[in-house]
């Protein structure tokens, strides 16, 4: 039966995949293939490199499999001290847990209010938004921040990588954009009729109904968070990193040991290769879902 | 419970005739239109407030040190008006910095957007495991920043390094010191970048062409477009405005580039004896946290502001006049 169907327009394709635009070409294929490997590739490398010794990493020709050293080598990076490793992952948990925690709030709340409520200066205050969008701050106001971290006696302390990253214009542009086309307005006035308060409407309609934008959003916060570098490494200090400052110390104290720098880096990338494992349909669904569109 | 909570703040002096039924209407129309009026302000609140903290003061406070000669912290400050402006613009230091920034930016961003267009292309067409090619593009996301430049580093090794290695395959003898010279460390930062975006790129561009009615393309297979005219013609600019998304969102990323060769100077500001690819990001670093001359640096990061504008400003220019062409 399926065999039948599908004879029919294989037999015609001759004819037609000059017209069709959307035909897959071998070589298509082969250079999607191809982008596929050189993408795995360096992720491959640091498994092969993170599982085997030093004389291993600077054989000529290079090895191409993972080797049997992993289990030793995770010891040895969480035996190094001045790494501070195992300190630096739980840093990391922490910080973005809760940050992404509160972002997603942060931005279900604004998201509601310029989506689906009345208010002078809505338009001005959504369009402030976008517009410090474009406005790099974490470059621009490295100084200000840090002085004020000094004020407050945060200077090393986890308060000072988290606080100033609850601050995220996008997720609350997404959050927007997400409200205005999941909760229908009528829901909203429904829900005001029967005389819910702005609060009980959140939390009963609006949570609800954007439950999967949130998902979305707690993802890219979670891997973009995960992965913040700069004014870590300038607020915190060695002995309370977290893990992206914990590496760099790993680098630049052991600069010549590459199996212990590529376990602790392939360690610090682990649970974002388990979130992509776990939710790689979510993420790339929301990336396309965000995108601007034609 | 209404009741009670009523005669606390209630109105002394006219006692209402029924007071049961329609007081606590009255009133809780009161607070319905507090509700109504104050709520919205109160879920944008906590946005705001961080804004203003996080934000606003950071931005104003930098602009107000670049005026002074600012040394530690707690230090002493003087109001020197636009004199680190002045010896910024006459700093070679600065300007190497600006030199390489730009020229890692236009190094790492012309072949990533142009390669992620074609990619989305191909990942546009029909194809059989969809959600794999997919995933599989965007796996470099996964990695952080300093670990691709890690990995990369690496991988650009003079001596043990796998790229020097292939190299030689194809004829190149003498190994090279990736770091040592500018256009070697340039190419080796860009890549690094480009490894790590070009994925998601495509990614963003695949949406926007999945926006595209299907009947343009096949009405013009129809007239006997061929599919690279189709490309020109329909695809890219009905995807114009992802286009300038990206280019933002690039320009953004690329000036303000840190990560990547600060990792690979071994985790130093400098980027190399001299210099080569030090970063404005790692020159500001430099300047605020091993020199400890805030003001010098605050003044450098309201330049970079203002070159992120100008990139942006000519990155939209340039856009508009390529997809206005017609």
């Amino acid at each position: 039966m399926t065999a039948i169907t599908q004879a029919g327009p294989a037999r015609r394709s001759g004819a037609r995949s000059k017209r069709d635009p959307f035909r897959a070409t071998p070589l298509t294929k082969v250079a999607l293939g191809f982008t596929v490997l050189l993408s795995i590739f360096p992720i491959y490398w640091m498994v092969i490199i993170a599982s085997r010794t030093n004389r291993d990493a600077v054989d000529v020709p290079p090895p191409l499999l993972p080797g049997g050293n992993l289990g030793e080598n995770v010891q040895r990076v969480l035996n190094t001290e001045d790494a501070h490793f195992i300190t630096g992952l739980v840093n990391s948990l922490i910080v973005t847990s809760t940050v992404t925690f509160s972002v997603v709030i942060i931005s279900t709340f604004a998201g509601f209010a310029f989506a689906r409520l009345h208010f002078r200066g809505r338009n001005l205050l959504l369009g402030s938004i976008l517009i410090t969008m474009m406005v790099p701050l974490q470059q621009m106001g490295i100084v200000p921040l840090y002085q004020l971290m000094v004020s407050l006696g945060w200077v090393g302390t986890l308060k000072a990588v988290i606080l100033p990253y609850l601050l995220n214009g996008f997720g609350v542009f997404m959050m927007t954009q997400y409200t205005d086309q999941a909760v229908p307005d009528e829901l909203v006035e429904a829900a005001r009729v029967d005389g819910a308060s702005t609060m009980r409407i959140w939390w009963n309609v609006i949570l609800p109904a954007v439950r999967p934008g949130m998902a979305v959003l707690a993802l890219q916060t979670f891997m973009l968070n995960w992965n913040e570098f700069m004014w870590p490494l300038i607020v915190l200090s060695p002995e309370n990193p977290t893990v992206q400052v914990s590496i760099s110390f790993l680098t630049a104290a052991h600069s010549t040991d590459y199996v212990l720098i590529f376990t602790g880096t392939a360690l610090s990338v682990l649970p974002l290769v388990i979130v992509f494992v776990a939710f790689g349909r979510q993420i790339v669904g929301g990336l396309m879902e965000g995108a601007v569109k034609a | 419970m209404s009741v009670n909570l009523h005669t606390q703040r209630a109105d002394p002096a006219p006692p209402p005739p029924r007071p049961g039924r329609h007081q606590s209407r009255s009133r809780r129309r009161f607070w319905s239109q507090l509700d109504l009026k104050a709520a919205p302000y109160f879920l944008i609140s906590p946005y705001f407030l961080l804004f203003a903290i996080f934000g606003l003061f950071p931005l104003i406070f930098t602009f107000w040190v670049s005026l002074q000669d600012y040394g530690l912290a707690g230090g002493d400050a003087s109001f020197t008006g636009l004199e680190n402006y002045s010896k910024l613009l006459a700093d070679s230091d600065f300007w190497n910095a600006v030199v390489n920034t730009v020229g890692i930016f236009i190094l790492a961003t012309v072949p990533q957007l142009v390669l992620a267009l074609m990619l989305a292309n191909a990942l546009n067409k029909r194809l059989r495991g969809r959600l794999f090619f997919r995933l599989g593009v965007l796996v470099p996301l996964v990695t952080s920043v300093v670990a691709v430049a890690i990995v990369f580093t690496q991988l650009y090794g003079r001596d043990f390094g796998l790229i020097n290695w292939l190299l030689e395959f194809v004829g190149v003898e003498q190994h090279i010191d990736w770091q040592s010279a500018k256009w070697s460390s340039w190419i080796a930062i860009a890549t690094m970048v480009d490894w790590r975006w070009t994925g998601y790129n495509a990614i963003i561009y695949l949406a926007g062409m999945q926006t595209i009615p299907k009947d343009l393309y096949e009405a013009a297979s129809i007239d006997g477009a061929s599919p690279r005219r189709q490309f020109w013609q329909i695809t890219l600019p009905m995807i114009r405005p992802t286009i300038i998304f990206t280019v933002f969102v690039s320009t953004i990323g690329g000036l303000t580039l840190f990560a990547e060769p600060v990792m690979f100077a071994s985790n130093r500001m400098d980027g190399g004896a001299t210099g080569q690819f030090q970063t404005i990001a790692m020159y500001i670093v430099e300047q605020a946290f091993r020199n400890f001359d805030y003001g010098y640096a605050a003044a450098a990061a309201w330049l970079l502001f203002v070159l992120i504008l100008l990139g942006v400003g000519i990155n939209y220019l340039f856009i508009r006049r390529i997809g206005g062409a017609k």
